[in-house]
Order: C-alpha cells, then sequence, then structure tokens
C-alpha cells in the first residue's frame, strides 16, 4: 500500500503567450516510511512538485492534468478548507528558510500550542505538554524556557529544529522537506539530517526530500528521484543512481560535483544550460547538451523506462525492456 | 623567493556599541567585534590560497582587507613587497587597485541591472584611464568577454538576458579587465548550480594556469576547495585554526575543527550512512569562550584549552593552532 501516489502530474502556467508547462508528466510514489530525495537543478520543477503535493502551488500556477493520491484518497482537487486542514495533520512541511517560516510576532510555544489545537482535540495544558516534548524531541535544551521565546532569540540551526517540530505537530504520515539544510552551515546541516531522519523513522512518517545537494540525498534517502526541465529523468534506489547512473544527465551532475576525497585536474562539464521554459526541445529535453544523443532523441520524448535496476527516461535503454 | 601576497597578524574589529545616548542613560558599555583576530599567511606568484570555515568565521572580512575595501586595526598586508594599506592612502592607490581585483558571491547583486554588459566589463578600463578610444575598448571588452566563454555579440545585452553561470563569468570578465595578477574570489560559486559551478571552476584554472594569476578563494565548500586551492586556511571565530598544503590537509588534517568540518560533509560514496555529528554551534562573537574558542565543542578539551588561546605552531606540513595537537593527545 502506497502512502502517496503522484500520477501524470502537469502543472502550468498561463501567461500573456499560452501556457507554460513547468511539470510535464510526474509520476512517482512514496511508500509508507520511505524517504525519497528529489534531486536536480534550480527551475528543474523539485520545489514545485513539493507545492503541488502540498497545495500550496502560487497563481496563475494550477494543475492541468494528472492526479495526487494520498492514501488512495485524491487531494489535488479538495477544496481550499479541506486542503488547509489535510495540511498539518497528514502533510507536514518544512521549508528552506526557517526564519520566514515562524511568524516573528508570537513565541514558539503559541505557534506550536496553535497547531497543535488546531488538529487535535487537546487541552490546553495536554497541548503545551505536547510542545515541550516536540521540542525536545528535536534536541532543543531547556525546552520548557525555550516556549517562551520568539524566532529571532534562536539560531538558525535551533530555528529550523522548532519548524521541524512544527511539521510534526499533529504527527503527519507524509513530511515534504523543501531544501531543508540549504540555508546552515555543514556542521548545522549534519545535525538537521541526522534528526530528520531518526525522527521520522521513530514516528515512521515518510519524508519526500527536496534538495540540489547530491550528498545529503546519499545519506538520507531510500529512493532518488532526478529531474530535469519538469520531468523525472531518472529514478531508482540512491545506491544505484549515483554509483551506476544510467540517464547521461545523471551521470554528468554526478561527474561535475566535485569530489573531496580524490584530485582531479579539471571537473567534467555540462556544456550549456537548462532550458527555458518557453523554448524546451523537442524530442529529449536533455538533447542538446547530451554527448550520446542520436537521431531519434530530437524527435521523440521518452518516459521512464526500466535500465537494469533504476528507471530512466532515455532511449539509450529502449532496447533493454518496455516502457514502464 | 618572495610571496606575492603576505598578511602579518591582521586585524578588524567593529564597534557594534549600543547608541551613544543609550551608553550615556542606561550604562551601557561600548561593544567591539572581533571580526577577523590575527590572521597571517603568504601567497606565492600564481598560487591559490582557499580560505573556509562557516558563516560568521570571517572569511569575507579577510577578503574586504585584502582589496582594501576595510582598513586594518592592526596588522599589515604586503603585496609585491609594497605595504598596500599605507599605498591606498597615496596618489599611487590606482596602479595598485589595477592589480588587484575582487569577484563576488552574488552575480545577481553585484551588476548594475540597467547596465549594458559592454559597459559592466568597460568600466574599469575607462576608470582607470586603460584605453581611451572606443573602437578599442569595443574590441578590449570582446576579447575579454570570449575569454571567459561569452560572446562578443553579447555586449549589447542587459544582466537579466543571462543565466546565474553566465552572470558570474561576467563578474570575471570584469575583474579581468585591469589585467589584474592577484583576484581576491570571495564565495564565486556559491550561488551557482553543481553543473554551472564547474563549468566556472573550469574557467578559472584555465584562466590561472594562461594568465599566471594568483588567488585567495574563499568558500565554505570543502570539496570546491580541494578542488581549486593549492594551500587551504580553516577558518574558525576570527582566527587560522590550521593552515597547510592542501595535500596535507586532506590527507591528515590535524585541527579537532577541520577533523569535524571533514566528517560533517555529506559524501556521495557512503550512501545511507548513520553518523553522530558534533553537537553544538559556532558561539557568539560578540562573547567568544575563553582559551580555544573551539573548545566548548571540542572532544579533545581539557583545562588549558579552556584558559590559555593557543598560536599557531609549526607542525609537519602546515601551522595549527591548537594545544592537543602540540601536546600528542590526537
Amino acid at each position: 500500500m502506497t502512502l502517496l501516489q503522484v500520477n501524470h502530474l502537469i502543472v502550468e502556467f498561463p501567461n500573456r503567450h499560452g501556457k507554460l508547462r513547468a511539470l510535464d508528466d510526474i509520476s512517482f510514489e512514496i511508500a509508507p516510511g520511505e524517504i525519497l530525495g528529489v534531486v536536480g537543478e534550480s527551475g528543474a520543477g523539485k520545489s514545485l512538485t513539493g507545492a503541488a503535493i502540498v497545495g500550496l502551488l502560487d497563481s496563475p500556477g494550477q494543475i492541468a492534468g494528472g492526479q495526487i493520491l494520498l492514501e488512495g484518497q485524491r487531494i489535488d482537487n479538495l477544496p481550499y478548507e479541506q486542503m488547509r486542514h489535510l495540511r498539518g495533520r497528514k502533510i507536514g512541511a518544512i521549508f528552506q528558510d526557517p526564519l520566514t517560516s515562524l511568524n516573528p510576532l508570537y513565541t514558539i510555544g503559541r505557534q506550536l500550542i496553535e497547531t497543535i489545537q488546531t488538529h487535535l482535540p487537546v487541552s490546553d495544558k495536554e497541548a503545551r505538554a505536547r510542545a515541550i516534548a516536540l521540542l525536545q524531541d528535536t534536541g532543543i535544551p531547556a525546552a520548557e524556557q525555550r516556549l517562551e521565546h520568539y524566532p529571532h532569540q534562536f539560531s538558525g540551526g535551533m530555528r529550523q529544529r522548532v519548524v521541524i517540530a512544527l511539521a510534526l505537530a499533529a504527527e503527519p504520515k507524509l513530511i515534504v522537506a523543501d531544501e531543508p539544510t540549504t540555508a546552515l552551515d555543514v556542521s548545522i546541516q549534519a545535525q538537521i539530517i541526522t534528526l530528520l531522519k531518526t525522527i521520522c523513522k521513530q514516528r515512521g512518517a515518510a519524508v519526500m526530500l527536496i534538495t540540489h545537494d547530491m550528498g545529503v540525498i546519499a545519506e538520507t534517502c531510500d529512493r532518488v528521484a532526478v529531474m530535469y526541465a519538469g520531468r523525472i529523468v531518472e529514478m531508482g534506489p540512491v545506491h544505484e543512481v549515483i554509483h551506476h547512473p544510467a540517464h547521461p544527465y545523471t551521470a554528468g551532475l554526478m561527474a561535475a560535483i566535485p569530489d573531496i576525497t580524490a584530485d582531479h585536474e579539471r571537473l567534467h562539464q555540462i556544456d550549456g544550460a537548462m532550458p527555458r521554459l518557453n523554448a524546451i526541445p523537442t524530442g529529449c529535453a536533455f538533447n542538446p547538451r547530451c554527448s550520446q544523443k542520436f537521431a531519434r532523441c530530437s524527435t521523440d520524448r521518452p518516459d521512464l523506462m526500466s535500465a537494469g535496476v533504476t528507471l530512466a527516461a532515455c532511449w539509450l535503454h529502449a532496447s533493454n525492456g518496455h516502457v514502464a | 623567493m618572495n610571496a606575492l601576497v603576505q598578511a602579518r597578524d591582521l586585524a578588524m574589529t567593529f564597534d557594534v556599541s549600543a547608541p551613544w545616548l543609550n551608553r550615556v542613560m542606561e550604562g551601557k558599555p561600548r561593544q567591539l567585534l572581533h571580526a577577523v583576530d590575527g590572521v597571517s599567511f603568504e601567497i606565492e606568484k600564481g598560487k591559490t590560497l582557499a580560505l573556509v570555515g562557516e558563516s560568521g568565521c570571517g572569511k569575507s572580512t579577510v577578503a574586504r582587507l585584502l582589496v582594501g575595501l576595510y582598513e586594518p586595526a592592526r596588522g599589515s598586508l604586503m603585496f609585491d613587497n609594497q605595504d598596500v594599506h599605507a599605498v591606498y592612502k597615496t596618489s599611487e592607490s590606482t596602479r595598485l587597485r589595477r592589480r588587484i581585483q575582487m569577484i563576488f558571491q552574488d552575480p545577481y547583486a553585484s551588476l548594475n541591472p540597467r547596465w549594458r554588459v559592454e559597459d559592466i566589463v568597460g568600466e574599469p578600463l575607462k576608470e582607470h584611464g586603460l584605453i581611451s578610444d572606443a573602437a578599442l575598448l569595443r574590441e578590449r571588452v570582446a576579447g575579454l568577454l570570449q575569454s571567459v566563454g561569452l560572446s562578443a555579440l553579447d555586449g549589447p545585452k542587459y544582466p537579466h538576458q543571462f543565466s546565474g553561470g553566465q552572470r558570474q563569468r561576467i563578474s570575471i570578465a570584469r575583474a579581468l579587465a585591469t589585467g589584474p595578477e592577484f583576484l581576491v574570489c570571495d564565495e564565486p560559486t556559491s550561488a551557482l548550480d553543481v553543473s554551472v559551478q564547474a563549468q566556472v571552476l573550469n574557467i578559472m584554472k584555465d584562466l590561472q594556469s594562461t594568465l599566471g594569476l594568483t588567488y585567495l578563494f574563499i568558500s565554505h565548500n570543502l570539496a570546491v576547495v580541494r578542488h581549486m586551492s593549492d594551500q587551504v586556511g580553516v577558518m574558525y571565530l576570527g582566527r587560522l585554526v590550521e593552515l597547510a598544503d592542501k595535500q596535507t590537509l586532506f590527507a591528515h588534517p590535524c585541527h579537532p575543527y577541520t577533523r569535524m568540518l571533514m566528517d560533517a560533509i555529506p559524501k556521495l560514496h557512503d550512501t545511507g550512512r548513520a553518523r553522530t555529528p558534533v553537537q553544538g554551534e559556532v558561539p557568539n562573537p560578540l562573547n567568544p569562550p575563553s582559551g580555544c574558542a573551539f573548545n566548548p565543542r571540542c572532544p579533545l578539551a581539557n583545562d588549558r584549552c579552556r584558559s590559555e588561546r593557543p598560536l599557531l605552531r609549526e607542525v609537519e606540513g602546515g601551522r595549527v593552532a591548537c594545544h592537543a595537537v602540540q601536546e600528542g593527545r590526537v
């Protein structure tokens, strides 16, 4: 039984000249307790995928096709009020910048207690006790005193712990974490990743972890989806995707990351840049930058197909099997 | 041979006291923030020194001291055997400034959005009075754009027409306009995606080998530092805690902070590895701990570390400021 299922999701932004398709035919699923990484460069559509799932697409963006199912129920077409109730209760969200995710005018205790009481029928006293327990679980020292503090009195790492506590307040089944460690220093990043991983495992929550950092994905996730120009180009177990990438884009991306354990004279570079949404090439979107392209790449668009252990959207693997 | 750049005991203090009236009425004390507190290093011609550290450790302040955006509170900076900050006050300053240029972190903020690329890249040439003829200027700008992998036809465009990586190339072309020998690069690729970062780092390396440039390269990313540098300095709370050759540092990191940094970086090779991250955070620089600034987070700290500040001392292959290393407790 899958927890989250995304089927052929399409997100479009209408403008004067027509429609820009920002997400094109995205399909994936997340099992209960699983950590799925979503990786890609800026503009690939990672955050948009997360926003579509939590129902926070910014206007004029809209879901133009496909379905999002949570525990078998469609959630992409829910009215605003119902979605608002679901968010927090069933799906928690963690965003990149912990300072803008918290209200600077309220103490964090008030924000936590309000969140708990919105979703769960508990008394003031119980809610307070829960809030303290949540702060302790996320590793905040002197939790009881800290309830009375305002967000500006916390450091960046501590603030992100508060945001994680908020996301977990109503014990959601799924956490969508959008670049949760990007604004933090490496030593703090290591603490937050470890926390996120252990606390979600304890509570059995599934995580969709959106990041541009392959290292974070490698250490945290069970499976990974690589996105390029609004589509998933490769998906599979983390170890396989990192060590035996099947899609030329994934391979190029991995080779472009400077290696801390070895010296190289030059870094591998993928020439060019990701196409703009209004100028996505026909066929495979990656074909103008691909070193292994052939005739079919510039005419037909590949869907995810079996490429050994992983799935890759690349015609190089067309002979290996059927389209998934 | 003498090093091209020599910094001796550089220090920078910021006055962050409450306003005068509050100090008088409420008896609040003066407060000084020691952003950089006694940093010394040398960079030889054609080499790269990288500075790494977490936010607030003083990396960028060092960069700004080097290009003369700040005047040091203490210490001296020698460039090609001239005292930089003394020269900056004389009429010779433009000649020196021509030889030292800077590349900034954010290519979205460091280019004027209302200027055409040819004006941005050509400005240093006009400002320093190097070229006055319009046709020659256009030719030189075209050459500079081509040297960073852009086209001469990009000159009449505006910065918003370029992606982040291309903008950073424009910044590099601007920095190269005066024909500098020393480039101070403050996190030049932190705002870029990895595939674009690879393009920019490759260009910077190519330019270094063709033009014989000397770099001070500031980054918080140890992998990028390993790729770019010859020597690495690790900073913590305004001080250098370790300074060593790249090979030595990455093969045998000595200082507990350096080791912690290296361990904290998520690596591609060990998928699913469980680990125990170092606890605690960087202390408030207004109220640094006594003794070694790293002692509250250090697994090797003892009473001496809590009371006596360690000095940067020679060890095999580099310099380390740590009592534990010097006493052989590691």
